[in-house]
């Protein structure tokens, strides 16, 4: 039988009815037209479906909807400015050709997100493994790094010039 | 100000980077209905199938089954070696009766919700009789195996040879014979968006949604299959989340939505999940080649034989039994081998049927040839570099016609091996791998020197009176000015992550003097444009990108007629430079905009006789295939303790031709290095002797996460192709093409000093370790 969650989905309060088993991910995209989060496998593997919940980056294919009630979701719709200004990890990913197909890219700046935000200044094998949950099949990942060092850049250039 | 040559950022990325791409899966229909599969949990058996249960399932509104499906054709193939007769399974959407794999689709069912119709897939009760499997391909071929198909009475499907020169003759000069068998073990392309389709008929018309590679071609067949007329039937292809071949084929679940949304009258959705695509989705690889590499004692190589075992699977996808055929084009490598000879033979087996795979073909080829010739080296003690130098085709003799016929169009082998060498000092790594051993440490460095043939087309050579492609293999083009001097180009090619939008852009763009930012590139989509033949083979910059740039070249053409005619000059004499069509030498001219403005709104100032508008077509069919070419080189340590390979490093020097967009061709080359580095050390589709798929997910099929590689070190030289104006050659492939060889090349390397000569891919910890203690006196 549905249940009733409220969520604060990109600073938005969200009304949704859910299954109790319903997955997050199938909540965002079926139930509140979020289709920027993916769906690439059914083991928790790939990572495409990489959201922040209350600030933390999460598979949300491995969390219930259910979970979410009374949480705070951002998407990768949620990251850029109000104002269209791209987060700098957006910057970064277009400047360093971090994309090809971009099936993979929204759960990856999650993700990079959420380390950048523990780690402000990772050095590469860093970034490395902050990303090792999250699968690209395009890129070699060479460029997905120097992404993330963009954008670590632009987010603490003090650091980076210290 | 031309853009051709630069690094322009993508134009396609603000969208992929604010979650505003539009992938087949995002995308719903005012009463859509869901589609899943029940799928076999045998390898092969009789089925009677009961979908009672199913059927009484809240919110399901139908359950088909084989027989139900009643399409006008079977699924089709499209490419036969040439000369031969081969024995072709019949496949349906669903299966008829029998099961040949696990996955093999056997019913469908359809409801309102993705969660009701995964419920209710379970209740579809499947009996199963179960029969006798096989699952290796050389014991498929011995007499007394278990046919996959008892109607073919034989689980041989073709013989085919291509090879030149004398190789007897090859053999008799030769001092020395190396002998390797080597397993180029199966693999999935596994693009990180699985496959989907949304299928909506109505008013006697199809549109079909599908994450493809190949929208023109899915059309095509879709109109055979369903019985209809190609304009009936309109194919797109939204944003894809990768292919990497995996999404170059007609697949029947397609057909089964496609023909289910004629039956009920409603849009159908189906996006499958993870193991579905693992165990379903045709697979790549999966040859045994048998190699015989003959050389003088002085290191020139006499002769190449080859005996390639195919493992097709259970069925032909579109292209399955010339997959190995596209190996025996480059059998020769980089290497001038007087007598070569390529023996395929094809065999069926209880396993999900074979096709293209990132390179089809070619990265089989090439890695038995560099690891062979790595293995001579050490046979003949010639250092391994030094004895690829002495075989090398020169580079003063391209064209070069190898032994079997196919001719190379440019080359520069060499050149691309000392360019490596200066990213990468052998001379410091030996010594340092010298010192490290003495610490129980363990380096190892593998080179790989490749060429490879893409560029798919020429239709003569490809087509039915030549290598048997059941169509041409030409792309096409429309550039089309609008009246305010924004442009369109259409292209038959279809990308799924390459670029296309940016690369295609520059072209046009230089040609007609306008920015790349007027310029919008429109693909995948059979309802506009003139038909193509899709992406895949490193064909869409050499064959569709040449198209653009002959038909903005005819735009140009007639942008200068009517700029003369303004400003009585002669067409000659008008150049495009600096963004107007202006008079040579002068400062007189036209901008784009002001040319199409007067070509669409007042064609009473035309020249005499000239059509109004500003769009033309082009239709390139090439004269040769493109050979791009290149030298990598890989270093990596092996955990003798443990057999895990570590990859240290890795340098590619790469020679597509001229770069369109350089920081594109390197994102190729690196995501091509990490899938071969992936087959190389991690990726194994695995089955059991019952024939159950026992790497059915992501956690059992190791993909490479950013934690297994390295940053990688690429440089290019530049070697035009001779076949195109724009000189240039596919790249898509070529990374991966070149890679695993200088993966294994490096572990075997590494391992040498213990005893271990050879070694088979995937590299796990397991097979390296076991290599170790084998080698151990």
């Amino acid at each position: 039988m549905p249940v009733t969650i409220r969520v604060t989905v990109n600073g938005d309060e969200r009304v949704a009815e859910v299954a109790p088993r319903d997955l997050l991910v199938h909540t965002l995209r079926d139930e509140l037209g979020l289709t920027g989060t993916h769906i690439g496998c059914d083991t928790s593997s790939c990572g495409a479906c990489t959201v922040h919940l209350d600030g933390e980056a999460v598979k949300s294919c491995t969390v219930l909807s259910v979970q979410a009630d009374g949480h705070e979701v951002t998407t990768i719709e949620g990251l850029a400015g109000a104002d269209g200004e791209l987060h700098p990890l957006q910057q970064g990913f277009w400047e360093q050709h971090g994309v090809q197909c971009g099936f993979c890219t929204p759960g990856m700046i999650m993700a990079a997100a959420d380390l950048l935000a523990r780690n402000p200044n990772p050095t590469e094998e860093e970034i490395r493994h902050g990303l090792e949950g999250n699968l690209c099949r395009c890129t070699g990942y060479h460029n997905i790094v120097k992404a993330v060092q963009h954008a670590a850049a632009v987010q603490a250039p003090a650091e980076v010039t210290a | 100000m031309t853009s051709v040559g630069t690094p322009l950022k993508r134009k396609e990325d603000p969208r992929l980077i604010t979650g505003r791409g539009n992938y087949t899966d995002d995308m719903a229909l005012p009463g859509m209905l869901h589609a899943a599969f029940v799928r076999s949990d045998e390898a092969h058996a009789r089925i009677t199938v009961d979908a009672t249960g199913a059927r009484e399932h809240e919110g399901i509104l139908a359950v088909f089954t084989g027989e139900d499906i009643d399409v006008a054709a079977p699924m089709p193939m499209a490419w036969v070696p040439p000369g031969i007769e081969v024995n072709t399974p019949e496949r349906w959407p669903l299966a008829r009766g029998e099961v040949n794999h696990v996955g093999d689709p056997i019913a469908l069912v359809l409801g309102r919700s993705r969660a009701e119709v995964a419920d209710a897939v379970g209740d579809v009760i499947v009996a199963y009789d179960v029969l006798p499997v096989v699952t290796d391909p050389e014991v498929a071929l011995e007499s007394g195996s278990p046919l996959v198909h008892e109607a073919l009475g034989t689980n041989r499907s073709h013989e085919w040879s291509l090879g030149g020169g004398d190789i007897d003759a090859g053999f008799a000069a030769a001092d020395v014979v190396i002998e390797r068998r080597i397993v180029n073990p199966r693999i999935a392309g596994a693009p990180i968006e699985p496959r989907s389709a949304i299928a909506d008929f109505r008013a006697g018309e199809l549109t079909l949604w599908s994450s493809t590679q190949v929208p023109h071609f899915v059309r095509l067949f879709m109109a055979i299959v369903l019985g209809t007329s190609e304009d009936k039937v309109r194919v797109i292809a939204p944003d894809v989340g990768g292919g990497f071949g995996a999404k170059l084929q007609f697949c029947a679940e397609e057909v089964a939505v496609s023909w289910a949304s004629r039956k009920l009258g409603r849009p159908v959705k189906w996006t499958e999940t993870r193991a579905d695509h693992m165990a379903t989705c045709h697979h790549g690889r999966d040859q045994i080649a048998y190699v015989r590499m003959g050389a003088t004692r002085d290191g020139k190589i006499t002769a190449l034989h080859v005996k390639i075992i195919a493992d097709f699977g259970a069925y032909f996808g579109m292209l399955t039994p010339t997959i190995p055929s596209l190996g025996a084009f480059v059998m020769t490598g980089v290497y001038d081998i007087p007598a070569v000879k390529t023996d395929i033979v094809g065999a069926f087996t209880n396993k999900c049927m074979t096709d293209a795979v990132r390179g089809a073909g070619r990265p089989e080829a090439t890695h038995l040839i560099e690891v062979c010739i790595d293995q001579l080296a050490a046979e003949l003690d010639i250092d391994r570099l030094e004895l690829r130098r002495r075989n090398f085709i020169a580079a003063d003799s391209f064209p070069h016609e190898v032994a079997y016929g196919v001719v190379y169009d440019s080359g520069n082998y060499q050149g691309t091996l000392d360019r490596l060498l200066e990213h990468f000092d052998h001379g410091a790594f030996i010594e340092e791998q010298a010192r490290l051993r003495e610490h129980g440490v363990y380096r190892g460095v593998g080179f790989s020197t490749y060429t490879e043939i893409c560029g798919l087309a020429p239709s003569r050579v490809t087509g039915p009176e030549g290598f048997g492609l059941q169509t041409g293999l030409w792309e096409s083009a429309v550039v089309r000015v609008h009246p305010t001097g924004a442009v369109t180009v259409f292209t038959g090619t279809s990308g799924h992550g390459q670029g296309h939008d940016t690369v295609f852009a520059q072209i046009a763009a230089d040609r007609l003097g306008v920015s790349p930012e007027v310029v919008e590139v429109v693909h995948g989509d059979t309802g506009t444009g003139p038909m193509g033949l899709g992406t895949y083979g490193s064909r869409s910059m050499a064959v569709g990108g040449e198209s653009i740039a002959r038909a903005a070249e005819r735009v140009a053409e007639k942008a200068k007629r009517i700029v003369a005619h303004q400003l009585e000059a002669a067409p000659e004499d008008i150049e495009v430079a600096e963004g107007t069509f202006r008079v040579r030498g002068t400062d007189k001219g036209m901008a784009l905009a002001e040319i199409s403005g007067i070509a669409h709104v007042r064609p009473e100032l035309l020249p005499d006789g000239m059509e109004p508008a500003l769009e033309e077509h082009a239709f390139y069919d090439p004269e040769n295939f493109v050979f791009p070419f290149g030298a990598h080189a890989c270093e990596v340590e092996v955990d003798v303790e443990t057999g895990k390979v570590t990859v240290r490093s890795y340098a590619a020097v790469d020679d597509c031709g001229n770069p369109i967009n350089p920081m594109l061709i390197d994102g190729q080359v690196h995501g091509g290095i990490t899938h071969g580095i992936g087959q190389a050390l991690y990726e194994h589709i695995a089955y059991n002797d019952a024939g159950q798929l026992v790497t059915g997910t992501l956690v059992d099929y190791a993909l490479a996460t950013a934690a297994e590689v390295p940053s990688f070190v690429t440089d290019r030289t530049v070697t035009p192709s001779p076949v195109n104006s724009l000189g240039v050659k596919g790249i898509g492939e070529a990374g991966t093409i070149a890679s695993s060889a200088a993966v294994v090349n490096a572990v075997i390397d590494a391992l040498r000093p213990l005893g271990v000569s050879y070694i088979d891919m995937p590299c796990t910890p397991l097979r390296v370790w076991t290599a170790i203690q084998e080698a151990r006196p």
